[in-house]
Parts: structure tokens; sequence; C-alpha cells
């Protein structure tokens, strides 16, 4: 695999880039391994990767229905953040974003993270209140957070509409300046091809029918249609699809999946230098080194696997984005898409073991995944090796929803994440 | 955006007057402190998510207000049927019928 550097790519340049070599095999599944994991998105290439790293199982599969990286993890809006607001979160995330800041290092892949800050933006003095509350909680666990008169906002992010009398006046913001964004895709390349370096099959276009247990009820493997895959232990990671997939095993998780949109801009010269969000008027925008303004719409009402959504939220996420940013009114949206998040009715997720010995799941991000795929990715092969979470995710258990134990964090993930 | 038929108006209107409510066919339990905390985990929080056939409810919140039921598919999101409220779950032959 070449290592990639100032000279390898100085090299490729002079030869005319024509002699890169592919990143990672397309592997074809073997009879039996110590770990699958079910989906190879950020998440679960994450966790085999670490797998393989941190605990020496090198024995892994990544098998995918689709293609490395096509499900939410290239649909996504890019942001990184770690300002929630309990205890638990704050760890969880905050583990993520301390990974994302070696990661482009640790991989020797640039999923071009950058750290040019989050700022959510205060419309009424109900928000002024929650969000200082957030602020304070985040100081207290470590994680760095800071208030913005309406003034020092326009000043850290030009083009923002500070007028008195707009609809929805700005009366402050938080600034995460650790928060930031990444290349979605590069992320998953950068996971995949690091952990196919240490003997990880990454197996595409190959969908688990089943998770097959034995007369013990203890898992044996996966059912695909390239034919039976044994393993000891199975990992499930597979977002909107998590439902179905846990179905097969006769695990029913408190899960529903709904369709979450975003859209993007052509290309424009760079104009906005920052990532901002709005969950009064409903609104999340950056832009992509590429130039095209990334914006977020809600997720649809209804359950649906569709991977596209109503055009009404669509109109509804524009016209939020010109309240905030009059300056993009004439702004052209090149494409929309859609992706399916699996939201848990207390909006955290899920990490750990279930019921049925050697199956482990990750799910219920919701519409906030992506910011913690590191972090996610981290704790998910620890529980995995060990048989016991790591004492970040301990609280983020299947039996929270039982004991009543919940992490409520819907103010927080409700609209923008 | 959807269209959807509202039993009682009897007329197809698009989604934006509707607010989904969840899925269909969930009674409280009758004796809610007689259940387990398990029991009452399945009542509260699990809900079937299924790639496919979902009963739903909807109401139509900007026209007459009140609540219904409704089929769907999850995949095409292509409606069924809908029906009134409390009327009993619609059976496979039924649906079929309906899609046809």
């Amino acid at each position: 695999m070449t290592h990639f550097s100032f000279s390898s790519l100085l090299r490729n340049a002079v030869s005319g880039n024509k002699n890169w070599q592919r990143q990672w095999p397309d592997a074809e599944p073997k009879a039996e391994y110590d770990v699958i994991i079910v989906g190879a998105g950020g998440h679960g290439l994450g966790a085999a990767y670490y797998l393989a790293k941190e605990h020496g199982i090198t024995n892994v599969a990544v098998i995918e229905k689709g293609w490395l990286g096509g499900g939410n993890t290239g649909r996504n809006t890019t942001i990184i953040r770690s300002n929630y607001l309990y205890d638990e979160s704050a760890r969880l995330y905050d583990h993520a974003l301390d990974l994302w800041e070696g990661l482009s290092q640790e991989l020797n892949y640039n999923v071009m993270f950058s750290q040019r800050g989050v700022m959510m933006l205060a419309h009424s003095v109900h928000d002024v209140q929650s969000f200082k509350r957030h602020l304070h909680s985040n100081r207290l666990n470590g994680v760095d957070n800071e208030w913005l008169t309406p003034e020092q906002a326009k000043e850290y992010c030009p083009p923002l509409n500070i007028a008195k009398d707009a609809r929805f006046p700005v009366m402050g913001a938080t600034l995460q300046r650790r928060g930031g964004v990444a290349r979605h895709d590069a992320v998953a390349w950068g996971y995949a091809r690091a952990a196919a370096a240490r003997g990880v099959d990454i197996i595409q276009n190959c969908p688990v029918t089943a998770i097959r247990r034995d007369a013990s009820g203890k898992v044996m493997g996966v059912d695909t249609p390239r034919g039976f895959i044994k393993a000891k232990k199975v990992g499930v990671s597979a977002a909107g699809s998590t439902s179905v997939v846990m179905d097969t095993a006769g695990v029913r998780l408190p899960l529903e999946s709904y369709p979450l949109q975003a859209l993007v801009s052509e290309p424009v010269k760079p104009v906005f230098p920052c990532v901002v969000m709005s969950n009064t008027v409903h609104a999340y925008i950056s832009q992509s080194d590429k130039g095209e303004l990334v914006i977020g719409s809600g997720t649809d009402q209804y359950v649906s696997y569709s991977q596209r959504g109503g055009m009404h939220l669509i109109e509804h996420t524009v016209s939020a984005i010109c309240e905030v940013f009059p300056i993009f009114t004439r702004m052209r949206m090149l494409r929309k898409w859609g992706g399916i998040v699996d939201v848990t009715p207390d909006r955290s997720p899920i990490i750990g073991k279930t019921p049925v010995e050697g199956l482990y799941v990750n799910c219920g991000w919701g519409t906030g995944g992506f910011k913690a795929t590191p972090g996610s990715a981290h704790v998910f092969a620890h529980t995995i090796a060990r048989g016991e979470p790591h004492p970040i995710n301990a609280p983020y258990t299947l039996e929270r929803f039982t004991t009543g134990r919940l992490i409520d964090e819907a103010a927080a993930a409700a609209v923008a994440h | 955006m959807l269209l959807i038929r509202c039993p009682y108006c009897a007329v197809e209107r698009p989604e934006v007057e509707f607010a989904y409510a969840g899925e269909a066919h969930i009674a409280r339990p009758q004796d809610p402190s007689a259940l387990s905390d398990e029991q009452w985990k399945d009542h509260l929080f699990i809900r079937s998510n299924p790639r496919g056939t979902h009963f739903e409810r909807w109401r139509h919140i900007h026209g007459c207000g009140r609540f219904f039921n409704a089929v769907r598919d999850t995949v095409s999101d292509k409606f069924a049927m809908t029906y009134k409220a409390g009327l009993p779950r619609p059976s496979e032959a039924e649906i079929g019928k309906a899609r046809s």
C-alpha cells in the first residue's frame, strides 16, 4: 500500500499520476471470521480498524449491502461538534472530537478535518437561556464552547444578518471553535484503507439477509447471497436498516427509521467561513472546500426506507437559510438527497451488547452520527473485543429503555445535528 | 410530498395538511401497573419499523382535525389505503385488493 507523503505525491505528480495503486482490495468472503461487522459506513469500518489496531483481532470482515460509505456516511452534512448537554453525551462526543484531531495522521489519509468553528444562533430569550445552560454544562465537562454577542457572531461569520427588525433576530450565539467539518467520503475510505492494510476483509455488494443463531441461542454467523459466513461475534452497524437486520436475530430495538435530507448549491468562491446552525428557524449550513454550500434539512415525519423525502422540507429549509443569510437568496441549488436515519426515543445511540450472546449493536445515531464516527467506532470495537462496554459507552445500553435511565438529548438533537 | 386520503373528509389532500402520529394499533394497556418493566418498555418504545407494509396513524390537522389510520409501504411510500380510527387492522387480502 502506498504511504502518502509529500515525496509520494511529488513522485506520482512527475510520473503523470499514472502509478497510483488501488488503496484496498475488494475481498471475497472467507468461510469463517472472528468478527463480522455488518455495514461498511464510517462507524463499521472504523470499528474494524480499531479491532485490528488496538485489540489485535485481524480476522475481521466488514460486510456491506451496497458500496462502501454509500449510506449515511456519504449523505450527511459533515458537521462535527461535541457541545452536548449531558455528561454521558459530552464524554462520548468529545472522545470522538479528540480522535478527529489526530485522524488524518493516524490513518495516513487526509480526511480534510477543518476546525472552522460551529456557531449556534439564539433567536429568542428561551434560546439564549437554553444555550447558556448548554454552554455552562459544556464548560463543566471540559468541552469548549463560548458565548458571542450578535456583533461578535457577525464578525466571525460576515454573511450573517443581525438586523434588529429581522423576523427572527439574532440575539446571540454559542461558538465551539474546535468543531468544524470533515470530508465524509475520505473518512470511510481512510478507515477502509487502514483496516484492509491490517488484514480486514471488506466485502461490498453483499447484503446480510439473516443473522443465524445456534441451538443455545448464540450467534453462529450471517447468511448472505454469497453463502453462509461463520463468525464468533457479529457487530451490527447498519444505521437505518438496523431494525431489519436485528429482527432476523430475534432482537427488537427501540428504533424508527426516517428519511433525512440535505442539499448543496452550485459551487462558489469562499464566502462562508464556519458552520452555522439555527434550531429556531431550522437551518444549518457550511461551505465545502469545493465551494458548494452544504445545507441540512429536517427529517420527514413518517417512517420510511425510501432514501428520499418531501420537497416541502427543502423549501422550508431554504427559506430559513434565506432568512438568516439574505446574501444567498439568489443562490441556485444543485442537488438534494436523502438518507435513512435510525432514531431512538431519547435521541441518543445504543452501543453495546444485546440479549443474544456474541451479537453487538451500534445504532440509533439518528440525525447526528457522522460527528461521532471515530469515537463510536473506537468504543464499539472495545465492546466487541472485550465483551464488555468501554466506560464511555457503558451508559448507552439497550437496557436503559427498561430501567428508564435515558440520556434524553432530544433537545439537542431535535433539529440540527 | 405525499398525497393522503382523509377517510372522514373523503378527499385526497397534500401531506402538509396532515400530522403523522406514529404506529397504529398500539393499545394502551388496560392495567398499566400490572405490567413488568420489560412489558412497559415494549409498549412505550418498541416499534415494528418494517421495511414494507406499515400501519400508521395520521391526523388531518388542517382539515377535520381527526385521527385516522393508514397502510403505507415504507419503501415506495405509496399508501394502500386509509381507514377510520377504531376499525380493525385490515387483512392482507384487503390490503392487496386496495393496492390493485
